[in-house]
């Protein structure tokens, strides 16, 4: 009786010291996170490293596909099918790392058809996202019955993009919860690339120079180190240490840009109960910068699409 | 001696367990923090995580002119009082909820775009001795075009 209890509180104490590892090593990604970021921050920037070291977690937030399909369509953009990546290439995609980035790339697409209200695209676009998630094994990413409230609801665009939200909600928590920081930052970094390309390829040049849709390309430049630093929680893993080559390629051109801003000052509105952040901003990118933006990633996005 | 038979269950339920904790933040997420955004659209990304109480977590991101924005910061009922702040470039605080009585959402637009932090800290109970309080922390992001 003592022998075999002496078995099983061996096994006990094995078991919860696994646990207890395993534990930490869940809560250790977001230590990976803090010391990736450390190497991704300029070295002038000491009080942010500090600052950043401090913090027990840390989110880098790109903008969602939804968000950058929606910056696109206020900056006035036209809609453009031809330069949605084609349904049909799905079925070449059969590493995690295209579903990944596919996945982000099919769910900017989708959300872009949404805002123009093209239905037959839209649910074209729901089933390729589906199929991205399902082979990246995301349980009930997208379900039939979001699909079928789709098909319903396919003119209430307050519905579809209650819907489009959702799903992208769907996969990437399921991501983040079951300890897959790697394929979640692919799935945002493929969306936001979508986005950026999508934006790069609809300005006229002929209309450079006040061009609103050329002001949200500038502003990208603010979330480019976010990027990096998002895909630098995963260093190590070889498909996003290659993300990470192809990412500074690009942030060498938005460093080529400039933005200054002045003293941020929160004003709140009593009426409509919203802060207004009042500052100025002076940009200045030119022409070829652009142009050499343009071409960047649409290289970029080229690897991630034809796989 | 049917205890004992039970220790490798219960300890294999309790691994499970550990890795169920996150899990359950997605659904307090949809359940308490994107209703907070009303009749702003959620721009589905997801941020949550379980916080101790005395914890902090800080998020980074771009905030567009285009936009109107809702933020939500909703903490488990396990938890005490959740203080967000949000600063910008320069580590100025531009919004604390300290001063909104711990208001779980802010609305806020911007005339130029900015990439700003929000620092969100869980309070503590302040009593010693005990386990401290853990639970969801989860930070949602709405937003619509500026009218």
């Amino acid at each position: 009786m003592n022998k075999k209890y002496g078995i099983y509180s061996k096994i006990l104490i094995v078991v919860l010291m696994v646990t207890s590892l395993l534990a930490g090593c869940k809560s250790g990604g977001t230590k990976a996170t803090r010391e990736a970021v450390t190497v991704s921050v300029p070295k002038d920037n000491i009080a942010v490293v500090e600052d950043i070291k401090q913090a027990e977690k840390i989110f880098n937030a790109l903008p969602s596909p939804l968000e950058s399909a929606m910056l696109i369509k206020s900056a006035g953009a036209r809609f453009d099918a031809s330069l949605l990546n084609p349904v049909g290439n799905g079925n070449s995609y059969v590493t995690n790392k295209s579903m990944a980035l596919n996945l982000g790339i099919y769910t900017c697409d989708l959300s872009f058809a949404s805002l123009y209200e093209q239905t037959q695209l839209i649910i074209d676009y729901m089933n390729a996202a589906k199929k991205m998630a399902d082979g990246l094994g995301i349980l009930k990413a997208v379900e039939q019955s979001q699909i079928d409230k789709l098909e319903e609801n396919i003119n209430n665009s307050e519905v579809i993009m209650e819907i489009v939200s959702e799903t992208f909600m769907n996969s990437n928590s399921y991501l983040s919860d079951n300890g897959q920081p790697a394929i979640a930052a692919m799935v945002l970094v493929g969306g936001w690339f979508e986005g950026l390309y999508i934006s790069t390829q609809l300005v006229d040049m002929k209309d450079f120079n006040g061009n609103k849709l050329v002001g949200r390309i500038i502003d990208q430049k603010l979330s480019i180190d976010i990027l990096l630093n998002l895909l630098e929680g995963s260093k190590g893993n070889p498909a996003v240490d290659d993300l990470i080559v192809q990412v500074k390629k690009l942030k060498l051109i938005f460093d080529k840009i400039s933005i200054t801003t002045s003293k941020v000052r929160p004003e709140y509105d009593k009426t409509s109960n919203v802060t207004v952040l009042k500052s100025e901003v002076k940009t200045d990118m030119t022409p070829a910068v652009f142009k050499e933006l343009s071409t960047t990633v649409s290289e970029i996005r080229k690897t991630f699409v034809n796989n | 001696m049917r205890i004992l038979r039970l220790i490798p269950i219960v300890a294999l339920l309790l691994v499970a367990a550990t890795y169920n904790v996150d899990g359950q933040c997605k659904a307090f997420a949809k359940k308490v923090c994107i209703p907070e955004l009303g009749a702003y659209t959620h721009d589905g990304n997801y941020h949550a995580a379980v916080l101790v109480e005395g914890e902090e977590a800080e998020l980074y991101k771009t905030f567009y002119s285009d936009m109107e924005y809702r933020v939500s910061v909703c903490g488990d009922d396990k938890l005490p009082d959740v203080e967000f702040r949000v600063l910008d470039a320069n580590k100025n605080v531009l919004y604390s909820n300290k001063d909104a009585n711990y208001a779980k959402t802010w609305d806020f637009k911007l005339s130029s775009s900015q990439q700003l932090k929000l620092v969100v800290k869980v309070n503590s109970f302040n009593k010693p001795g005990e386990t401290p309080a853990s639970g969801c922390v989860a930070i949602m992001f709405g937003f619509k075009i500026k009218k």
